[in-house]
């Protein structure tokens, strides 16, 4: 396919990297020469310089003969022009607009045929989304829903102490009691598919497949306290707060922003009447002990500097705060990351770039496409959603007689309304939907029928 | 200063009032009322003399006119509107002293309603009519109206003159033009008094008191032309006044909003709820705090609504000698006398939205004490209220209470109770008219020396104007050049 990227920014780059590693062909587009000379450098790609709202360089990058349009500069109002101006030149093309002013949110997806947009993203938004998910279910450091959120993919980090501490997989089910799969553990910064003799250690993050009204049942038998969360403390008065701020006061959890910036806390002030807006240097301990920790539930934190956030949430969570939550603009080195005890780490981009990869594959292949692609350990497992429809291969055999190819796991089965945690005698039907989990990030799973041997 | 531009100011204000007065001329003259007509040619002709010659003075005034020129103009005009006001009174040989002729004159137009007059039924239909016409011209303002027929010619100056005359913390326009938005505020005030005026006439009231009353309560003043006030009114037309003084009491921008159908933002107005609550609960209280006093308990609500009604709005007509009530009943009416009515309607006092203003931002600064790293805002309708506001309502309410005490103090040198000395301060400084006591709904003012005369004067242009207006006509700041 082709696809221009207009922004060669952090959600650019390694929108770039993603889609060229999949074979797409890619043109950039900045007006920044150096950047696109160290992308060229690295990537094998197109790279135009100018600015992507103008006509001329958007027909320099091929706009006419383009599939895909993704619009991801700093401004939002270049965004959209680039978007307009690209729709009008070639009508045929989708377009994806990144715009993060919560002023224009609302408007734009409602307007979004005038501005000739295909989808809308938000990355502040999608984060707090995200966050708002974790709250719901204090423990899990991460979830994915699938099957119209009946079957979910969630995380958890197996402690010092935890009831899962040497623990063998086929033993599991004894200590959970309810159904629940091992999907992929991520042990020392690789990710796995493991078999039933696996034995999980402590330090290992583990990725089980569960049905969602199981979620309580499975935090319960593993002794994790699951108190709903009452309120909850964001440090930085960032858009990202903003969203989660409101988000959390309509299911009823309190909330409080700390920020350092008068003139945002007025600004704040006058957005969320019913959030309590604290000004004040979260770097200041002795502001975070008197009004933050202790009568809070979660931490979440929320600044533009990484280092900050990782910072505050490690004293957070050495101050026993149940629940803490680190927002990182870079995820760049991993394992220095996993070697923190961060909580559940938030990066916006990398829920960006999911969303689009998502749709560059929905659109690349209309039937047999993946309904949902989400990437978990780290990036280097996906968990993907198909259905079931009558070009698919083995349908109603046993799963115990199909060969699937190796680090490939069948983690879930959903008839209908009817979701399935499978087992060797579990088999699929025309209309069924199954997720799948991909530990092998060598080969692209593109449909169903990719993942038989 | 634009001194010169205050004079044309002054000379227009003036014109229209020399206008105003010729029905009243009329009436005189179809009554035969000798004195009273030559009252009015005299005070029309020096209306004449004052506009001539101001406009030969005042020509070719530069332009330049700020929010300075805007408060003294329209403290000056105020003053300047009094004192040719006043001489029908005094050359028709109605009120023979000056200074009472001009206590009554500036009680008119500032809708006070306190006269110094034993006895109202002895004077002419004339100096009636123009006595209770001036609660009507005094309500809405007179500098309101020369913005509304006569146009600021689209300067935006006008803004000044229209904050400066107009009650309430923040005065903003209803349509993008000034002049518009006065005419809507008239056309508004017009109907209702028409409407009052027919309500009053169906209860078969003559036409002349009905329009003297109408103008009374449309301005919220209270002058009378009965001695007892409403006392000897049937039930229907004391009922049709308390509705109607309660209607006047409300901002008038509401009653746009309904015009323009926005009946939400009227409904969830805050301060529109708040003022029917304190009208609801103090009516309530008193009755509770009566009861037993009057044969029935139809009589003892209508006195109750009647009185809360007439305070709370600063009106000031009365049904009752309220001065008889037990002591909780009179001290909620001198509470309500100093709430007053909604901001941006013809009513006085503190207005019920400066008064919410206050104690929300009290709760904030005490809850601030606690939390002092927390920032807070203070909202009216769910908006935030900018901090500037705010300031100037607390300057509002420190210059209100330096004001009231030392009105106090000067004239306590009269010698009455202290009851009778604070009630007729929170009367005139309040716009009300009947204080307890010595200035109680049975008695007037006449009684107090003429200094304390010229205290209560101040007071009353003071609270009509919002204070500043007067307050910068003592500054010396005001008369520097610069």
């Amino acid at each position: 396919m082709n696809i221009i990227i207009a922004g060669d920014g952090k959600v650019g780059s390694m929108l770039t990297r993603q889609l060229s590693s999949e074979g797409h062909d890619i043109t950039v587009i900045d007006s920044n020469s150096s950047v696109l000379e160290s992308t060229v450098e690295r990537y094998d790609v197109f790279a135009v310089h100018g600015n992507c709202a103008s006509m001329d360089v958007l027909l320099q990058a091929g706009v006419k003969d383009a599939d895909l349009l993704i619009a991801a500069t700093s401004e939002d109002e270049v965004n959209l022009l680039c978007c307009t101006t690209a729709h009008a030149l070639n009508p045929k093309l989708h377009t994806i607009g990144r715009i993060r002013n919560p002023e224009y949110t609302e408007q734009i997806y409602r307007m979004r045929n005038i501005f000739g947009l295909s989808m809308v993203i938000n990355p502040e938004n999608q984060a707090a989304t995200e966050i708002d998910r974790l709250l719901k279910y204090p423990g899990f450091l991460r979830r994915d829903t699938f099957a119209k959120g009946r079957t979910e993919i969630v995380e958890l980090r197996v402690g010092a102490g935890s009831k899962l501490c040497n623990v063998r997989l086929m033993d599991l089910e004894s200590i959970v009691r309810c159904k629940v799969l091992v999907c992929a553990v991520l042990r020392d910064g690789s990710a796995s598919a493991p078999r039933g003799d696996f034995v999980l250690r402590e330090g290992d993050r583990v990725f089980f497949t569960a049905l969602s009204q199981n979620l309580t049942t499975l935090l319960k038998n593993l002794g994790i306290l699951t108190r709903r969360v009452r309120s909850v403390t964001i440090c930085g008065g960032s858009k990202i707060s903003y969203y989660l701020a409101s988000r959390l006061k309509k299911s009823g959890i309190s909330s409080r922003i700390i920020e350092k910036d008068y003139a945002r806390c007025r600004e704040l002030c006058a957005l969320l009447p019913d959030t309590e807006i604290i000004h004040g240097d979260i770097s200041n301990q002795e502001l975070l002990e008197s009004e933050a920790l202790g009568k809070t539930d979660a931490l979440v934190t929320l600044t533009g500097i990484d280092e900050m956030n990782m910072i505050v949430s490690l004293y957070a969570a050495s101050q026993g705060v149940p629940q803490v939550i680190t927002k990182l603009g870079h995820t760049g080195n991993r394992s220095i990351i996993d070697s923190l005890n961060l909580g559940s780490v938030i990066c916006p981009r990398d829920l960006v770039c999911n969303n689009i990869v998502r749709y560059v594959r929905a659109m690349e292949n209309q039937t047999g496409a993946a309904l949902s692609v989400h990437t978990i350990a780290d990036g280097q497992a996906e968990a993907l959603e198909f259905l079931v429809d009558e070009h698919t291969l083995n349908i109603g055999k046993p799963l115990k007689e199909i060969r699937l190819k190796p680090n490939i796991l069948l983690v879930s089965i959903s008839h209908g309304a009817t979701p399935e945690i499978p087992n060797g005698d579990s088999f699929f039907r025309q209309g069924d939907t199954v997720v799948v989990v991909d530990t092998n990030s060598r080969e692209i799973i593109r449909q169903l029928n990719d993942i038989f041997a | 200063m634009n001194f010169k531009m205050m004079g044309r100011f002054i000379a227009q204000i003036l014109s229209i009032e020399g206008f105003f007065m010729l029905p009243a001329l009329l009436i005189s003259l179809s009554h035969g009322e000798d004195m009273a007509v030559k009252g009015f040619l005299v005070a029309l002709a020096a209306i004449g003399v004052g506009v001539l010659s101001l406009s030969l003075i005042c020509r070719g005034a530069p332009s330049a006119f700020y929010a300075k020129e805007g408060l003294v103009c329209v403290g000056a005009s105020w003053i300047a509107m009094s004192l040719a006001g006043c001489l029908p009174f005094w050359v028709s040989r109605e009120i023979p002293v000056f200074i009472d002729a001009f206590f009554e004159i500036v009680s008119g137009f500032t809708t006070t309603g306190a006269s110094i007059l034993p006895e109202v039924e002895s004077l002419s239909k004339g100096i009636l009519y123009w006595r209770s016409f001036s609660h009507w011209l005094g309500g809405m303002g007179v500098l309101v109206f020369l913005l509304a027929f006569t146009g600021g010619k689209g300067q935006g100056f006008t803004m000044h003159l229209l904050r400066a005359e107009s009650p309430g913390p923040n005065v903003g326009k209803l349509v993008p033009k000034m002049r518009t938005t006065a005419a809507i505020l008239y056309i508004i005030y017009v109907i209702l008094t028409i409407l009052n005026i027919l309500f009053l006439w169906m209860g078969d009231m003559p036409l002349f008191d009905s329009v003297c009353h109408a103008f009374g309560t449309a301005g919220t003043g209270g002058f009378g032309i009965k001695n007892d006030s409403f006392t000897s009114y049937s039930p229907y037309l004391q009922n049709v006044t308390t509705v109607f003084m309660i209607l006047f009491g409300v901002n008038f921008s509401c009653y746009y909003l309904l015009l323009i159908r926005e009946w939400k933002s009227v409904i969830r107005d805050e301060e529109l709820r708040t003022y029917f609550c304190i009208i609801l609960a103090s009516v309530a209280l008193i009755v509770w705090n009566t009861r037993g006093l009057y044969g029935t308990l139809e009589e003892t609500i209508r006195h109750a609504a009647f009185q809360v009604a007439s305070l709370m709005t600063t009106t000031g007509y009365a049904t009752a000698d309220f001065d008889l009530w037990p002591s909780f009943s009179k001290t909620i009416l001198l509470c309500l006398m100093v709430v007053g009515a909604c901001a941006g309607s013809t009513g006085g006092g503190l207005k019920v939205g400066r008064a919410m203003l206050i104690f929300k931002s009290l709760g904030r600064n005490i809850r601030q004490v606690m939390k002092p790293r927390k920032v807070m805002a203070v909202r009216n309708n769910g908006l935030v209220v900018p901090e500037k506001v705010l300031d100037n309502t607390n300057a509002y309410l420190s210059a209100y209470i330096i004001i009231l005490f030392f009105s106090f103090l000067l004239i306590s040198l009269d010698g009455f109770s202290t009851g009778t000395n604070f009630s007729a301060i929170l009367a005139c400084f309040n716009n009300i008219g009947p204080g307890l006591e010595a200035v109680g709904p049975t008695c007037n003012y006449s009684a107090f020396s003429d200094f304390s005369k010229l205290v209560l004067i101040v007071d009353m242009l003071a609270g009509r104007l919002e204070i500043f207006p007067i307050l910068v006509l003592f500054s010396h700041y005001t008369w520097k050049n610069d």
